[in-house]
């Protein structure tokens, strides 16, 4: 590993200004995708600045009942809270699908949102990657490609995001804090992730300068009846081929009241199903529906020469997670 | 190079590193505790699986300085039924992936005690519920065992579970 100066930060104020004073400086908080990237060569920085005793790990329900989750929260305390398991379960869920038990004690909620793609031609060095070496090509295009993304790819980059929490997160409408010298701000979350374009090393919304203080989630009673579902090569511990992350609510007269879906493993972003959010609100809640849900979301979807089984898994899961939440929802 | 002040098994150990080391590479190439392994090196084997203040972390994945005055367990550290139970019921064959196996599952039994759910929890909402076999499979995912010693791994648990 590359040699860095290693500053540990004491609070909020001096982080920022440590970050603001070092350009070429990078936050460290878990380390659990940070500290393998700066051992591969592909993350660089010349001052790593360790803010986890910074405090901002707490979980607090605000006055008008949304809940403000601390960036540094780990992720096994964030998916073992009484609130999000009985309020929002598909972000417990979602969260419990990623990694391992050890990993998800030292990640944290800031940190999931900035991890990177673990596309293997961004990892190997001596592969064209475009998010790695901006111009160099992409070798993915050509290559083994079956864990790549089918929605919002372009020319130049198909890296999947590989975030579980984020894709819970994108459906449940949350917003991130970030600050900086400058100022505070709010970014939906929907809007954190960047689509690659032409300029796929660019990721998110987040400035250089730019820590991520929190994450927000509104008030959505729909969220009580919601699930997230993986498909993955093994039953526990890998990447997802697809995520389905969804939340529906059923009135009386049989038809959708409020609706909240998002994919992942399909997405270059986190991938909130606004299309197929669009067929089911305000439609009855049967399989016809669902189906017609699922094709509209995945109309745009290319795939590539080995990952195009995603598209129709995508579809088949939406269908199969929506029918799940009909029955889930009449039981209760 | 700076001094780095490590807590380990109840010890206080002072270091000369740089930043860049490892928690796996002090415990292993500064402080001589060969007990955790490393098997991957990236976080993907669990094989260097230690606690901190009793919370299993693996230990190739972060700075030995994020974790300076914080209370860290090695297998040297540690005295529980669970390692009996290993051998009882050959939770184990060539022996690597078992130092790990034993911290991991250590703070997995404190978490499950907890009432932290698992992947495999069907009811988010109710806490507590029996610790099955397929509640240990998937909580000790992290873990892998190249010989295969899985049933072993655990029955050992589950014997020793409460």
């Amino acid at each position: 590993m590359k040699t860095f100066a290693y500053v540990r930060a004491a609070d909020v104020d001096t982080a920022l200004q440590s970050i603001t004073s070092e350009p070429r400086a990078k936050f460290l908080a878990g380390g659990t995708n940070l500290v393998d990237l700066m051992r591969e060569g592909i993350e660089r920085p010349e001052t790593v600045i360790d803010i986890t005793r910074l405090p901002l790990d707490e979980i607090e329900e605000l006055a008008d009942g949304r809940l403000r989750i601390g960036a540094l929260v780990r992720n096994s305390r964030l998916a073992a809270d009484p609130l999000i398991r009985t309020r929002y379960p598909m972000l417990s869920q979602a969260i419990l699908h990623g990694a391992s038990g050890q990993l998800r004690n030292m990640a944290t909620v800031g940190g999931n949102l900035l991890q990177r793609t673990r596309c293997l031609y961004f990892y190997d060095e001596a592969s064209a990657c475009n998010k790695r070496e901006p111009g160099a090509g992409c070798a993915a295009l050509e290559g083994f490609n079956r864990g790549n993304a089918v929605l919002g790819t372009s020319d130049h980059c198909v890296a999947t995001h590989p975030s579980d929490m984020a894709v819970a997160l994108a459906a449940l409408d949350a917003t991130v804090e970030v600050k900086s010298t400058r100022g505070t701000r709010n970014i939906a979350l929907t809007e954190f992730h960047r689509l690659p374009g032409a300029t796929p090393h660019l990721e998110t919304e987040l400035d250089a300068d730019e820590l991520i203080t929190a994450v927000e989630l509104p008030v959505l009673p729909v969220a009580a009846n919601s699930r997230f579902r993986k498909v993955r090569d093994r039953v526990s511990y890998a990447f997802a081929l697809v995520s389905v992350a969804a939340a529906m609510e059923v009135g009386e007269d049989g038809t959708i009241g409020a609706i909240r879906l998002a994919l992942g493993g399909v997405g270059t972003k986190p991938w909130r199903a606004y299309e197929a959010e669009q067929v089911l609100l305000g439609a009855a809640a049967t399989e016809e529906t669902f189906h017609r849900a699922a094709e509209a979301e995945l109309a745009s979807a290319t795939g590539l020469s080995g990952n195009s089984f995603k598209i129709d898994l995508a579809r088949r899961t939406i269908v199969a997670v929506l029918r799940q939440l009909l029955t889930d929802g009449s039981a209760a | 190079m700076p001094d780095l002040r490590l807590r380990v098994n109840g010890r206080q150990e002072v270091l000369s590193a740089q930043p860049q080391v490892s928690l796996l590479d002090a415990l292993r190439e500064y402080l001589g505790l060969t007990g955790t392994k490393k098997g991957c090196d990236q976080g993907a084997c669990g094989a260097c699986t230690v606690l901190v203040d009793g919370v299993r972390i693996v230990s190739c994945l972060t700075l030995a300085v994020q974790y300076e005055d914080r209370e860290i367990t090695t297998i040297e550290g540690v005295d529980h039924p669970l390692q009996e139970a290993f051998v009882r019921h050959d939770g184990l064959q060539c022996g690597y992936c078992t130092s790990g196996q034993i911290c991991s599952a250590i703070g997995m039994l404190a978490e499950h005690k907890e009432g932290a759910p698992s992947a495999a929890t069907e009811h988010l909402a109710v806490t507590g519920g029996e610790l099955t076999a397929a509640e240990i499979r998937e909580r000790m995912s992290g873990n892998i065992c190249r010989c295969g010693a899985y049933n072993g791994i655990v029955d050992a648990i589950r014997e020793v579970a409460p």
